[in-house]
């Protein structure tokens, strides 16, 4: 970890949607900490609560939604602590954009067609009180850092750019207030190799000369390999894995991000073997009890299916990294099926 | 090598919009044989799908032939038509556009085989449905005939269209995209069935993705076409593109493409290139189309003649590279 500052702890947090059908769980006592410089990075199904989280930590979910419990806890530059989770909300609407912002989902495909780039940066702009000058500014800077044609892009509407070009028009905005925070939903699906790698590569620019903390959301373990630090594995709306990439990626401890591994192919290993993983996640009206991987699980016991494990530290945090963190009663299974998997691959 | 199932010979296409040629596709030659596995990868645009309709049949050269079994396409009777709209079949990207929602299951797989009379009577109909669930491991097939698309998970879906494909007893298969909407977790259940259907029924796939990783994966043991710009730019055995690549565009992919390994992704040469932009298809560039944003660019060999596809002393799979063609390496352009 570059910086030992907690800028963002949350604790507990739960969140539903109520359907027709019933209470929909897409997050359950969620607890994670982001730290300043720090890149978090998301993995999991389609379907595990990911944007549900997100979306619950700048409290934009939709109506269905509700928050039923947790705290979000915002370090802000002068060090006061705020519970996000408690704000107003006309306090929400300051904080959004210049404390934390958000790329979201699809939100390359969902620009205003008749706004241009310029009016959509007055617009955020001045809902914070920085005015058309200054944001031009600051906005024109930050094109040229995400290596655009700053002005022509500017004057440009939406469609006369290509995705790629959005995506980094979408992050310079995210940082035209200067947040500690970006949240960054699914930022490279959906477009081309060249063109996600422009985007990596700009973001990891952008992140060593502004130090902001950035939340990557992707199911894509590559890309999550590439631009975290930490990695948090989810599944049904658990937070059921959380540590350094290496740890997890090297060492993973849940057996669910060991199958998500072996289900991922790699271009420079040759011939692998890979697996997928049977069934399909649970609903999350009615989830399995237990352990809700266990029905797909090839490591689960009785256990699993009786008992929900608890979350537990497999190697502690030092100066330069998070705790490894995992709730798996397999524990042990899953390290020695990674070390034969390392040994076959390697 | 034996008479290729399918050959495209020379095939050039366009579109016309707004009273504009729209060169798509340009001298694509391109064999598929019987059991054959063969990646087609490029970026958005490159002309993957519409490769792909032709070969299956959906779509027409503008010219150029395409020979089935070594006979023009073009010369069929309206019969033998018919039959080969049934040996090759295509399985799209987005299952629930190309399901009826209104329709079951038992339903959707039923019009096919009634349609072309594969099955006698009721019995063997209910007996072929559940055959070809079980084929696509959708079981206990009891379950799921009498679902309705919307009922089913996103990998579900895309094993009715497969099971869909098969009721006609294909030669090939194209599939386009097939997996890249569901989940990396089920995906390789899917891709590791038609590696088995093509073992059991000795069919060709011809598999259409952008994702490198996975073309490597599922056509370990076939080939691979690497198209830019409505050109094949390199095509040959996987192990050969992946492992060693020889056009720089190839090259440039490769580099770019992330990897499920923090030391290894992070420890990967980048190569930059001289453009972001990729041209558009009405002004592609002279010469080799890449040229403009080609790190090793020869001026007054690559922006003047479009070079050939070929194999070198250090590439077995062939390549439309001039430079490393002649030289047998390339050099950075100095600006
Ligand atoms: N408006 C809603 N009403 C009811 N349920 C919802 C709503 N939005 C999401 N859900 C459910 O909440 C769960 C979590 O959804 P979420 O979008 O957070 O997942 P995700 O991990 O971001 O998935 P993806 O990778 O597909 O983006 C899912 O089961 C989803 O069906
Ligand atoms: N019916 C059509 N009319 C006009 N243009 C078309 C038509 N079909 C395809 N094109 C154009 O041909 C080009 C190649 O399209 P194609 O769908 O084959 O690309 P692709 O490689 O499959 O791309 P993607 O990865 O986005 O699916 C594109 O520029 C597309 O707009
Ligand atoms: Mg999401
Ligand atoms: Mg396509």
């Amino acid at each position: 970890m570059k910086n030992r500052d907690v800028v963002l702890s949350v604790r507990g947090l739960s969140v539903s949607y109520l359907a027709r059908r019933g209470r929909v769980r897409a997050v359950n006592n969620v607890s994670f900490d982001l730290h300043a410089g720090e890149t978090l990075a998301f993995i999991g199904e389609s379907g595990c609560g990911k944007s549900t989280l997100n979306l619950a930590l700048i409290r934009t979910l939709p109506k269905a939604a509700s928050i039923d419990a947790g705290q979000a806890l915002y370090t802000d530059r002068s060090g006061t602590l705020i519970d996000v989770m408690k704000l107003s909300d006309r306090a929400m609407k300051q904080f959004l954009w210049s404390e934390c912002s958000m790329v979201f989902q699809g939100a390359l495909n969902s620009l205003n067609p008749v706004l241009r780039i310029s009016e959509m940066v007055y617009d955020t702009a001045a809902a914070h009180g920085m005015d058309r000058k200054m944001a031009q500014k600051e906005a024109l800077g930050l094109f040229e850092k995400v290596r655009l044609d700053a002005h022509r892009v500017f004057n440009s509407y939406p469609h006369e750019l290509s995705g790629g070009m959005r995506q980094r028009v979408l992050l310079a905005v995210a940082l035209l207030l200067r947040p500690q925070i970006v949240i960054m939903d699914e930022p490279t699906t959906a477009v081309d190799i060249l063109t996600q790698r422009s985007i990596l590569d700009v973001l990891k620019e952008l992140r060593a000369e502004l130090n902001f903390s950035t939340i990557f959301i992707s199911h894509d373990l590559a890309v999550a390999a590439e631009i975290a630090d930490t990695i948090a594995t989810m599944y049904a709306g658990d937070i059921v894995e959380i540590g350094p990439v290496e740890e997890v990626f090297y060492r993973p401890k849940h057996a669910y991000t060991l199958s998500l591994l072996d289900a991922a192919p790699r271009l420079s290993f040759g011939h692998e073997e890979l697996d997928s993983i049977p069934g399909s996640p649970p609903d999350l009206i009615a989830p399995p009890p237990g352990c809700k991987f266990h029905e797909r699980c090839r490591f689960a016991t009785e256990r699993c299916a009786a008992q929900v494990p608890p979350t537990e530290i497999v190697a502690p945090a030092d100066d330069q990294q998070q705790a490894h963190l995992v709730a798996c009663f397999e524990r042990t299974a899953v390290a020695q099926a990674q070390r034969r998997r390392m040994g076959v691959n390697a | 090598m034996s008479t290729p199932l399918l050959e495209l010979r020379d095939v050039y296409r366009s579109f016309e919009k707004d009273r504009v040629t729209i060169p798509v596709l340009q001298d694509i030659n391109l064999a598929v044989h019987e059991n054959e596995i063969l990646c087609i990868v490029g970026e958005s645009g490159c002309g993957k799908t519409t490769t792909g309709k032709i070969i299956a049949g959906l779509n027409d050269p503008s010219s150029g032939s395409v020979l089935i079994r070594g006979r023009e396409r073009a010369t069929f009777t309206k019969e033998e038509q018919s039959k080969l709209r049934r040996e090759f079949q295509i399985v799209h990207q987005d299952p629930f556009a190309s399901l009826n929602p209104a329709h079951t299951i038992e339903q959707i797989l039923s019009f096919p085989l009634k349609r072309h009379k594969l099955v006698s009577d009721r019995a063997s109909l209910r007996r072929r449905i559940w055959e070809l669930l079980t084929l696509v491991d959708l079981t206990p097939p009891g379950d799921i005939v009498n679902k309705y698309p919307h009922q089913l998970s996103g990998g579900q879906r895309q094993r009715v269209s497969i099971a869909r494909a098969l009721t006609v007893q294909p030669r090939l298969i194209v599939a386009d995209e097939a997996v890249s909407m569901v989940d990396v977790s089920i995906r390789v259940g899917i891709l590791k069935m038609l590696h088995q259907l093509r073992a059991e029924f000795g069919m060709s796939i011809v598999f259409i993705t952008h994702d490198l990783a996975l073309a490597k994966y599922f056509a370990w043991e076939g080939r691979i076409a690497v198209m830019y710009l409505g050109r094949i730019v390199e095509i040959g055995r996987t192990p050969d593109v992946i492992g060693n690549p020889a056009h720089p565009y190839t090259r440039a992919l490769l580099a770019a493409v992330p990897e499920a390994d923090p030391d290894i992704t992070r420890r990967k040469q980048p190569m930059r290139l001289r453009s972001d932009d990729i041209p558009k298809l009405t002004a592609i560039p002279r010469g080799c189309a890449f040229h403009p944003r080609c790190p090793f660019f020869v001026p007054g060999t690559c922006d003047h003649d479009v070079p050939t596809l070929a194999p070198s002393a250090e590439h077995p799979q062939e390549f439309a590279c001039t430079p490393l063609q002649q030289e047998g390496s390339l050099q950075p352009y100095a600006t």
